[in-house]
């Protein structure tokens, strides 16, 4: 794991940051919905490193890894991007630093079935980054930069004529990996990554990850519902609910001492493989509010066990005074002792 | 009902199917039996023909499958047994399909019409199963989706699909598959694409039925962790045939098999965290190419060399309540 030191600048700070999109009116009066997706967002990724976003289905956890990649549109707030070669302003970039923008930051897909055009070769779908930003100028140097990859992402070589079809999960995703990558970007957004493969294979992929980002030195987003997976790869962890960020922390912190009530809940509802654990799980009831009508104060009121008057009325800010950032009016008097 | 009698027999399950490519084994020599009351989890991976066995149970398996002479599949109800692999027709297939036995399946937005109201759904099967009219299966219809804790369910029972959420739906899938009193409950992948919160409270639910019903329920994942958390036994499957059986606590605390070794080593575990995560070397083989022997030899890191390539393993008992098809289990019980 690797240490982040205090000298460092980080390479993503958001601040406020809040994605809405406004739906169709269906109504004959009154102002169309409004879906806040993600609101109010503060977070610092370090350079190089894994930074885990989890939440359930609904949680803004994919529209928040899109906006900073500015490819969902940022109602307010700032997203600052600064590698050290450049510094950017992600919610005003113009045309010609959004395009080198493109370059430095890359998206891997959930699904390596859907992701990869089947009418193309291995080599011209890693390849096409490469020409589609005109990083390359010669197909002898385009090659030999879809070769370095390749390797580095075990694929064989004399893989790269055949088509996507010939390849299974693991493999393909492999092949979106070394797509994603081929550009050298210094930041990457893996959206649910894993999630489509077995878990023989899904373990390998990691590994790869992992191995790939200490060697070139890149900071990912990785996006994940599960928190196990999440728990081995990151550096540091944000837990999302409905749009917001209700707790982060270093990776170890967090697991170690969850101070969230829905973090805690998420947690204990992993299923664990020693069938002695039966019924300890912790059971949320209720699901994830719809984000067009979000219950007044602490999103999570509705489902938390804990709830009193004070959650129902006023959302709880996020509390920053240790490295371990926790929204909770009651997360204090929670802590087991 | 006395202990021993089975409610679902499989032997010898196996299947073909007729391709282009010629003839692609899914599933080889399976056999199983379910108790009343009873769990059994089927894991495996994708392509590990375990979806492929669910559906052989009501031969729902496309008409290019080729099922072997001696595949036998007895259902065994309170009166009479029925041979499934003999049941011709749709008519005297309905006790297999919906009728004693029923079928959750992973996707609850796939499997439910679109254009059709739950409600509507749920009706139209307890007009065919049941003898039931149309007011009786409403009422009890409402009274299933209630039971499987959907507010509202007069409500919910004129909605579609679509206008209800992930856990919702899933639910709703279970008040139908159980409306007609399956005697067997084949759920493949039912929380697989829920959220962890969710899949939580729909487990929780399915214990809950199982108790009440007293069905027995084959359990389709690949994940260990909702197996052990359900399921009394344990089937694993490796390429269309299973390496390893047992209870869920014995197989689980003793894996015998290379490969149930290998699934339980490649999950991430939260109790240590410095542990590295162990793949499974390699990839499953295309099943156009299985491999020889031991069909698990190509990934194995304990392989033998001539005997895993060249025999295929039996099942050697190591306790009553534990089998695995190994070589290195058959060689210790050969040399001891």
């Amino acid at each position: 794991m690797s240490e982040k030191k205090a000298s460092e600048t980080p390479l993503i700070v958001t601040k406020d940051l809040s994605v809405h999109y406004r739906l169709r009116n269906n109504k004959l009066f009154g102002p169309p919905p409004v879906v806040r997706a993600v609101e109010g967002v503060n977070i610092e990724i370090a350079p190089g490193s894994f930074f885990g976003l989890v939440g359930e289905s609904g949680s803004g956890k994919t529209t928040l890894g899109r906006a900073l990649l500015r490819a969902a549109p940022i109602s307010n707030g700032e997203i600052t991007y600064n590698d050290g070669e450049v510094e950017y302003d992600i919610a005003h970039l113009d045309k010609v630093d959004l395009k080198e923008y493109r370059k430095r930051a890359q998206l891997i897909f959930q699904d390596p079935y859907a992701a990869l055009s089947p009418r193309m070769t291995v080599r011209d779908i890693i390849a096409e980054p490469l020409e589609v930003m005109g990083i390359t100028s010669s197909r002898e140097e385009t090659d030999a930069r879809v070769r370095e990859i390749a390797t580095k992402c075990r694929l064989n070589l004399e893989h790269l004529r055949r088509f996507p079809h010939a390849f299974s999960g693991g493999q393909r995703q492999r092949i979106s990996i070394a797509r994603a990558l081929v550009s050298a970007p210094k930041f990457v957004v893996a959206d649910e990554s894993v999630a489509a493969l077995d878990v023989s294979i899904q373990a390998d992929v990691l590994n790869l990850l992992k191995e790939i980002q200490q060697e070139m030195g890149l900071a990912f987003l990785f996006i994940s519902h599960d928190l196990s997976v999440v728990a081995h790869v990151c550096d540091h962890v944000a837990v999302m609910y409905l749009g917001r960020l209700v707790e982060t922390a270093p990776t170890r912190e967090l697991f170690d001492n969850p101070r969230h009530p829905y973090t805690r809940a998420l947690l204990s509802a992993i299923p664990s493989i020693d069938p002695d654990d039966r019924g300890k799980a912790q059971k949320l009831e209720g699901e994830i509010p719809s984000p067009t009508n979000p219950p007044p104060g602490c999103k999570f009121n509705t489902r938390c066990p804990y709830a009193v008057d004070i959650c129902k009325q006023e959302e709880p800010k996020l509390d920053q005074s240790d490295d371990h950032a926790v929204a909770c009016h009651r997360w204090q008097e929670l802590m087991p002792s | 009902m006395s202990a021993s009698k089975k409610l679902i027999e499989v032997k010898n399950l196996t299947l073909q199917f007729k391709t282009d490519e010629g003839l692609i084994t899914a599933v080889n020599n399976v056999s199983f039996s379910i108790e009343p009351g009873k769990v059994l989890g089927l894991v495996g991976e994708s392509g590990s023909g375990k979806s492929v066995t669910a559906k052989s149970l009501m031969k729902l398996n496309p008409s290019n499958a080729v099922y072997s002479d001696d595949t036998k599949i007895a259902l065994h109800l309170e009166d009479d047994s029925v041979d499934i692999m003999q049941l011709r027709g749709s008519k005297q297939l309905q006790i297999a399909r919906g009728g004693a036995i029923s079928m959750i399946f992973q996707e609850p937005m796939a499997s439910f019409a679109p254009a059709i109201s739950i409600g509507d759904q749920m009706v139209e099967q307890l007009l065919i199963h049941t003898d039931y009219d149309k007011q009786k299966a409403k009422k009890h219809s409402i009274e299933m989706l209630d039971r499987v804790g959907i507010s509202d369910p007069d409500k919910r029972f004129k909605q579609f699909a679509f206008e209800l959420s992930g856990g919702m739906r899933q639910r709703a899938m279970i008040a139908m598959a159980l409306s007609t009193k399956p005697k067997l409950l084949i759920a493949d992948e039912p929380t697989t694409a829920l959220d962890v919160t969710i899949q939580l409270q729909v487990i929780d639910l399915m214990k809950d039925l199982v108790k009440e019903f007293g069905m027995g329920i084959l359990f389709i994942t690949h994940d260990l962790g909702v197996i052990a958390q359900t399921a009394d036994d344990i089937a694993v499957m490796y390429l269309g045939k299973l390496i390893e059986k047992g209870t869920v606590r014995e197989v689980l605390r003793n894996p015998s098999h290379p490969y149930t070794q290998g699934l339980i080593d490649a999950l991430p575990k939260l109790d240590d965290l410095d542990v590295p995560l162990k793949a499974i070397p390699g990839d499953i083989p295309s099943p156009l190419e299985r491999p020889s022997g031991c069909v698990f030899h190509t990934r194995c890191h304990a392989d033998l060399g001539e005997q895993c390539h060249q025999k295929t393993p039996e099942f050697t008992s190591l306790k009553a309540d534990h089998q695995v098809a190994c070589h290195l289990a058959s060689n210790a019980e050969a040399s001891s």
